[in-house]
């Protein structure tokens, strides 16, 4: 007992369930020390992306990956987000970034609010089948798009959204029900039912109860849904390779023909470059709230 | 409450969605394989002739063979490295929030970003054995991913780098709800550190090896960007999976059937791993 309590007094900040002593030297610099190295590794993609896309072409070529520029330039970024070569025209990458904004802004704001609907629904009424549609909801979140991937096209093809952004929006929005309607509706089963129920013997309305009781109260799962909808939407790229054309590429898949289909020369600092744009929405997004990207990574991956 | 007619009319929307472009879409690709579809969709039936041309494609075989390799080493090592990275992150360090956050990282990018940036390091030309070969070791050679036999182990390498943090995460969110009396008490009996792991936290850890079991599988059935973007299955066919089988099948080569076939196969493999999960997930929640 004595030695717990000299543990628990030595580390009173401590909430792992067990650990090395931390008052113990050496395995405690093993420790850090692997922790460091497993980090390099970690960051070291990400390092070789941003420094090689300050480089000059020859300088990749005869240098190694892991130095930092001798000549630092800005040239491949201007080169990847203006006048690289991606569809007929050596546009950039600049367009397939508005694509991508133009698709991802909608898609998010109104799976997010279908999401929040149906999350209410379902954990505030009773009705038949509600038990069978949520698990229906949520193995649609599991499935394998490809299973819908011609009879997809051949609907956009009807509605005359083929190859259109819009039409991207679309299959985001239905795809992403699933998603959406799980946060919300975990999060409103455990929310205390009597300020609804309190709120409605005053009167309120069934969108009072919404818009005064619920969505107020709901700041955290909307960040999560939203955080979780954009990088996913972002990061897409089965649906986009399938339902655009060069008009409406979403930045992936533009990002995709820059680096796979460049004959000729490689230009590697421009391909990371252009990597690093594809990335820096999400990255930013996961930088300033990691929190609540683990959250939704959880409630992804523990259902119920 | 009842509900009344608003909330199921708003529902409605959604419901139909889901039960036409999911369901409905699924029973229709399942309906295509069983056709003479090629190019366009067509419904004459065919009986079982695309499942059995299918099962007979060297080009699927390859496929399936690959996913096996890729789908085990996979699975072993994002789970064995993300415990691992978990119980290192537990030892109540410094700089915790960092650490966690560095590795959880990749996470947050698309496949076709850390397939572009996995293919220029891989690649012997310009990545890591032209470093060590520009740093003065000469003998360094490191050409896996121009080797159609290494090939399939370059994508494992770059899916684990994606996904470790994703399950460091989840063990590290199990780890968190240990019971701690047990562990005190084995500490009082002088147990060292790595035994009340080995005896106490991991066997607690049950239902986190099943959550990482099946989201790690099903993402592994599912990849399908990561392989485009780093060696566009190649070289050759050597890293072709099941997705860009479907792929091929239905947009290029024009055998839609076939190329359905595929996707129905890839939807059972997902469902016998899924269903089982989420059937339990969803008893353990009606039962409290």
């Amino acid at each position: 007992m004595a030695d717990a309590q000299a543990t628990a007094k030595a580390a009173p900040h401590a909430h792992g369930a067990a650990g090395i002593a931390p008052s113990f030297g050496i395995a405690r610099l093993a420790l850090y020390a692997l922790l460091v190295v497993l980090a390099f590794l970690f960051l070291m993609p990400v390092y070789v992306m941003v420094v090689n896309s300050l480089k000059p072409l020859d300088e990749i070529r005869s240098g190694n990956l892991m130095a930092l520029p001798q000549a630092w330039t800005f040239e491949p970024w201007l080169t990847a987000w203006s006048t690289a070569q991606i569809g007929v025209q050596p546009t950039g990458l600049r367009p397939y970034f508005i694509n991508s904004f133009l698709m991802v802004v909608p898609a998010v704001a109104i799976s997010t609010l279908i999401g929040a609907l149906n999350g209410y629904v379902l954990t505030q009424f009773r009705f038949r089948g509600a038990h069978l549609l949520f698990a229906a909801m949520l193995f649609s979140v599991f499935i394998p798009f490809q299973i819908v991937l011609i009879p997809m096209a051949k609907t956009l093809g009807i509605l005359g959204l083929a190859g259109t952004v819009k039409g991207l929006v679309l299959v985001h929005v239905v795809y992403g029900i699933g998603f959406s309607t799980l946060f919300f509706r975990n999060y409103y089963a455990a929310f205390p039912n009597e300020l609804v129920r309190s709120a409605r013997m005053d009167g309120a309305s069934f969108f009072g109860v919404l818009t005064r009781i619920l969505l107020p109260n709901s700041a955290p799962i909307i960040v999560v849904t939203v955080i979780w909808q954009f990088t996913n939407i972002w990061n897409d790229f089965l649906f986009g390779v399938s339902f655009s054309d060069f008009s409406s590429f979403p930045l992936t898949v533009a990002l995709n023909n820059l680096v796979n289909s460049s004959t000729g020369v490689k230009e590697y600092n421009v391909h990371f470059a252009g990597a690093f744009i594809a990335a820096l929405p999400t990255l930013l997004v996961y930088l300033l709230s990691g929190k609540y990207f683990v959250r939704g990574l959880m409630a992804g991956s523990v259902k119920g | 409450m009842r509900a009344g007619f608003l909330p199921k009319l708003l529902i409605s929307p959604s419901a139909l969605l889901v039960l036409v472009c999911v369901y409905g879409y699924i029973m229709f690709t399942v309906y295509l394989s069983f056709t003479t579809s090629t190019m366009m969709p067509s419904y004459d039936l065919a009986g079982s002739s695309s499942y059995k041309r299918l099962l007979g494609l060297e080009n699927w075989q390859v496929s399936l063979v690959n996913l096996g390799t890729f789908a085990l080493l996979y699975i072993a090592i994002a789970g064995a490295l993300g415990l691992a990275l978990a119980i290192l992150i537990d030892q109540k360090i410094r700089a915790e929030s960092a650490f966690r956050s560095i590795f959880l990282y990749p996470m947050a990018l698309s496949l076709i970003v850390t397939g572009t940036a996995w293919k220029w390091l891989l690649d012997p030309g310009v990545g890591l054995e032209h470093t060590l070969h520009s740093l003065g070791w000469e003998a360094f050679s490191f050409g896996w991913i121009k080797n159609s036999d290494m090939a399939i182990y370059c994508v494992v390498i770059a899916a684990v780098w994606q996904t470790t943090g994703f399950v460091m995460a989840m063990f590290l969110a199990g780890l968190r709800g240990v019971d701690t009396e047990q562990i005190n008490a084995a500490r009082v009996d002088g147990a060292k550190t790595w035994q009340i792991y080995l005896r106490i936290i991991i066997p607690q850890l049950g239902p986190v090896f099943v959550s990482a079991f099946v989201i790690l599988a099903h993402m592994a059935i599912k990849s399908y960007d990561l392989v485009v973007a780093l060696t566009n299955g190649g070289p050759g066919r050597s890293t072709w999976l099941p997705s860009v089988f479907m792929y091929q099948y239905t947009f290029t080569r024009n055998e839609m059937a076939v190329g359905a076939a595929s996707s129905v196969l890839m939807l059972l493999a997902i469902g016998l791993i899924v269903l089982p999960y989420l059937m339990s997930e969803m008893r353990k929640v009606k039962n409290g």
